[in-house]
């Protein structure tokens, strides 16, 4: 039998994992307890892609190393990780994604825009790309700029897209021709030559072999879209992850030996999380939408069912709309007003626009204080707020065709051009990431995925414990059925943390008049019934794993789901905070616009929410 | 458990400075190892492939883009002037002429019957790389460029703008903590490296660049007061590309922050000596940070440089600075290291350690908020 052979039939003890981040790669320790898998350990260290070290496995190492500290357990021999498993020392199976030095990053063409320019940038994405720019033959820019524009950018790789099947030659032509006079020279050393996958009409292929061939790294594929009514992204996709691994990566410092070290392929960081979701969305037949806030990028991803019944999976990354490095870009484009709209106490302008650069120079640090936490967490709003309008902005069926399903895999789109993202369906919303992981209370947490996303109707939150979703992520893609079973287990138990079901009416109604009668049987036997008035929010304390039946009666103007002034009768779920009943308004939800009046009423809301440890009105 | 400290920036009276000076691609280097170079020479030059101008030929001649090479008058890696006729096209029995220019001088890098586009390229772009530093080349890279090495006296700021000039260090201000005003800038400042104390503001700075100041160092400025300068806020810490008169460099941070007192002593007792200043900053894995380099009239004192060594990490006694509330600014000692998980006020439990301020007040900051200084 063959490596690869064993590996898929052999059964998983232990598995270490890792996510070489852009400044801190992670370690986990999994191993086999009984007949589940359950996490041991975490260590971390920080990346070592940068002079002097300029090699990840460093960092690598020294994460294991605390790893084998923390666990007791040996796992290096040397500097070599010990696989498999050998006795009490070593691993089954190691396993590693990486977002180091700035991920992978993208530019993409089509033809058309907002078609296959659209097309190529959901094929990008959803490998796992930071796509930095869409060249498109009509998109208002000439020749020349286009040009100087691929050269600046440097990236790490090219999905040049355009046209139809047997259609038109001309634009697509004339895009290679723009990337060939560009000449471009990838971002790692310029000792190989630029990837660029060719995934556009079949007809040119010729004409794009004579221009790019002899100056480009040319991989051809079949086109993303085939014809107009349909999009077929995972060759592409594939493509993006095979030019990843065998040029990207492998010219990054040391990523060769790490390559060496993992018998599965090393996955960009949001492909791994990407797919983590995706099967959780298929594994419990629900609809999902996953947001990870970085110190540089947010990441969001979905999926929902289209029409038809399938799963639609979407992914963006907005890449300048992070709680660190990219805080003071979260001010510029969410504007003062928006992040001082969360924040329950009065604070001068210029002082808060200095803490916030103070926090893009020194990204490392992190809210001591009470208020300088509350003002983080509002920059966290505002972030995941615009990420999400990217996401929906993207996550769109085929534009101006009619409807034609037909392709298996699950990148595919419907057809309206309209955004498939329905925040009355949503099943699911789970964060990850600094901001949501490592909130000191999980209500806070709770309450930022509400703020930014406003769900609406019934909805599970929940959080990644200590953001280890990249690891489960690659670990699930292991071809071996244990492998899988390791992925579902830690995350079921040990990652994803429960937090609440929310309910939230859509609706708007008069400040104090009534929203909705709500009454919950809780488990011990005990009824808790109240009557709720627009715009107010409260919870009810139910743990983890326990459920109640709640019953609500929205009043006439309020949709819980049902219909308008529809009652509502259905068995939720715990969590850490509970259920969360939000009467603040849906379609709008709008704060008060006096300052006075909304810090009042943030107050009052973090106070009957137990946000924090006191009346966030006393601060200042 | 692996180190959670941020490494402080560097504030060195004495050390040696390496440098790599390199071209964007392969050129000629023009000094050889061990010779003496100043911060003006030019030590590796090299020509950037000109710009591509495309021309929409077919369309603009009204032919079919499959017969385009039929009109050509050039051919491709011909030379051609800017206006010059590159095709021409015939109508009316050859009574009337349409002709397609040439945009740009340079040379025909293509023609595509495909799109009926032509490609001019434009004549290359000189690009030179002066030696930034008095020092002495250490290594030639062949074809690319040098390292060169001095010894002298090094301070990085935490944030800048603007590239790299050169100019004699003038202290305007008589301590950290004094604010810069226009006022200081009234005597001979051109040129200079401008030391100034606690504050900068855009009028400081607007002055300077009229002035030809060529860099203000200073510990704090507003944030608004930047955007004011600049035009634009800046959303991610990237600089060094503005052009905007003048070179900026912020010691301490955004605010009023008088300028640590070891960085102010250090740059007044190089007085009138000559520097090199760099704003540019990238705050993104590869770290960069904006600094001054002072490299005459230096005196060796290699004791000095090595009792400091930032691998030690963080130990009792070592001397550190918050760079976060409540505490920001405040200078001190280690006084303690709890290995345990602390909750602070914030109510997140994090890894701390305990400061003795120079004012003898005690507190508890995260690790993460203190960044090491120098002895």
């Amino acid at each position: 039998m063959s490596a690869a052979d064993d590996l898929k039939t052999m059964k998983i003890r232990s598995v270490l994992a890792t996510d070489c981040g852009s400044t801190t790669t992670k370690a986990i320790l999994i191993e086999l307890k009984g007949d589940e898998y359950r996490l041991v350990v975490r260590g971390e260290a920080p990346t070592t892609v940068e002079a002097p070290f300029e090699d990840v496995t460093r960092g690598v190492l020294n994460a294991v190393m605390e790893v084998e500290e923390l666990a007791g357990r040996k796992l290096l021999d040397g500097e070599t990780i010990i696989t498999p498993q050998k006795g009490d020392e070593g691993a089954d199976i190691y396993v590693s994604t990486s977002s180091a030095g700035g991920g992978l990053q993208m530019m993409v063409t089509g033809v058309v825009k907002s078609m296959t320019g659209e097309s190529a940038e959901r094929a990008a994405l959803g490998a796992g790309a930071i796509v930095m720019d869409i060249i498109a033959s009509n998109d208002g820019r000439l020749p020349h700029e286009k040009i100087k524009r691929i050269r600046h950018l440097r990236p790490d790789m090219i999905l040049l897209s355009g046209g139809i099947d047997g259609g038109t030659t001309t634009h697509v032509v004339e895009l290679a021709e723009i990337v060939a006079a560009a000449d471009p020279k990838a971002r790692l050393g310029a000792s190989y030559s630029m990837p660029v996958i060719y995934s556009g009409n079949n007809q040119a292929t010729d004409l794009i072999r004579e221009r790019l061939e002899d100056k480009t790294a040319l991989t051809v594929t079949d086109n993303i879209r085939p014809t107009m009514e349909r999009e077929n992204l995972m060759p592409a996709r594939h493509a993006i992850h095979d030019l990843f691994m065998e040029h990207v990566m492998a010219h990054a410092p040391g990523y060769k030996n790490l390559m060496a070290w993992t018998p599965i392929p090393i996955m960009p960081t949001p492909g791994a999380v990407g797919s983590i979701i995706h099967t959780i969305a298929k594994r419990n037949e629900i609809q999902v939408v996953g947001v990870d806030i970085g110190g540089a990028t947010t990441d969001v991803f979905s999926v929902f069912k289209d029409p038809s019944g399938e799963d639609v999976f979407n992914r963006t990354v907005s890449a300048n709309l992070g709680m660190s490095y990219s805080v003071s870009n979260v001010l510029v484009e969410a504007g003062l007003e928006n992040v001082m709209r969360w924040v329950p106490f009065n604070l001068d302008e210029s002082e808060v626009r200095n803490r916030i650069k103070n926090k893009m120079i020194r990204p490392t640090t992190i809210p001591q204080t009470l208020q300088e936490l509350i003002l983080e967490q509002a920059l966290a709003r505002e972030a995941l707020r615009l990420a999400f309008l990217q996401h929906k902005s993207l996550a769109v069926g085929l534009k101006g065709v009619q409807q034609e399903r037909t392709i298996s895999d699950t990148f595919e789109q419907t057809s309206s051009g309209e955004t498939l993202i329905n925040m009355a369906t949503l099943d699911l919303l789970v964060g990850s990431g600094g901001a949501l992981s490592h909130a000191p209370r999980r209500v806070q947490s709770a309450m930022m995925l509400l703020d930014a996303f406003l769900p609406e109707g019934v909805t599970e939150l929940a959080v990644d414990s200590i953001f280890m979703m990249p690891q489960l992520g690659v670990l699930a893609e292991v071809e071996n059925e244990s492998a899988k079973q390791a992925a579902t287990d830690v995350f079921v138990k040990d990652c994803m943390i429960h937090m609440a079901t929310s309910v939230a009416p859509i609706g708007k109604g008069k400040e104090g008049g009534k929203c909705m009668k709500v009454s919950v049987a809780l488990p011990e036997g005990k009824t808790e019934a109240f009557e709720m008035q627009f715009g107010t929010v409260r919870f009810v304390p139910l743990e983890v794993g326990a459920e109640a039946e709640v019953t609500v009666e929205p009043a006439g103007g309020f949709d819980v789901g049902l219909g308008k002034g529809k009652m509502l009768k259905r068995v939720l779920k715990g969590g850490v905070v509970g259920l969360i009943f939000d009467a603040r308004g849906r379609r709008p939800f709008a704060l008060p616009t006096d300052t006075d009046q909304r810090v009042a009423k943030l107050a009052e809301w973090a106070n009957a929410m137990g946000l924090y440890p006191k009346d966030p009105r006393e601060l200042v | 458990m692996a180190h959670a400290y941020t490494p402080g920036l560097r504030v060195t009276g004495w050390t040696t400075i390496v440098k790599e000076r390199r071209l964007p691609l392969s050129g000629e280097v023009m000094v050889q190892k061990g010779d003496r170079v100043t911060a003006e020479r030019v030590v590796a030059r090299t020509e950037l492939p000109g710009n591509v101008q495309p021309v929409k030929a077919a369309s603009i001649l009204g032919q079919h883009q499959q017969d385009l090479l039929e009109y050509m008058l050039k051919k491709e890696g011909e030379a051609v002037k800017k206006d010059e006729a590159i095709a021409t096209a015939k109508s009316f029995f050859g009574l009337f002429k349409t002709h397609c220019l040439s945009p740009c001088d340079g040379t025909v890098e293509s023609i595509s019957t495909v799109t009926g586009q032509v490609i001019i390229r434009e004549p290359p772009i000189p690009v030179e790389v002066e030696a930034y530093i008095d020092g002495t080349v250490i290594e030639v890279i062949p074809n690319e460029g040098v390292i060169v090495e001095t010894e002298g006296a090094f301070v990085q700021g935490i944030f800048g703008i603007g590239g790299e000039v050169h100019g004699q260090i003038k202290v305007v201000v008589d301590s950290a903590d004094e604010e810069l005003t226009p006022g200081h800038l009234d005597g001979d400042v051109e040129g200079a490296i401008v030391v100034g104390g606690s504050k900068v503001t855009s009028e400081v700075l607007r002055k300077a660049a009229e002035k030809k100041v060529s860099a203000i160092v200073v510990g704090g400025m507003d944030a608004a007061d930047l955007k004011n300068f600049m035009g634009v806020d800046l959303g991610v810490a990237i600089t060094g590309s503005e052009e905007l008169g003048v070179t900026l460099v912020i010691t301490e941070g955004f605010g009023r922050m008088a300028m640590a007192g070891r960085t102010f002593d250090l740059l007044r007792r190089f007085e009138g000596k000559k520097c090199s200043v760099n704003g540019a900053t990238q705050i993104r894995a590869g770290v960069m940070r904006p600094e001054i380099v002072v490299f005459e009239g230096v005196q060796g004192d290699e004791a000095a440089e090595k009792s400091f060594s930032m691998s030690e990490g963080l130990q009792i006694g070592s001397p550190v600075r918050v760079i976060r509330a409540p505490y920001f600014g405040g200078l001190g000692e280690v006084s303690g290291l709890p290995p345990e998980l602390v909750e602070v006020e914030s109510g997140a439990k994090v890894r701390t350690l305990m400061v003795k301020f120079h004012s003898g007040e005690e507190g508890v900051v995260p690790r993460a908020n203190v960044e090491m200084i120098e002895r």
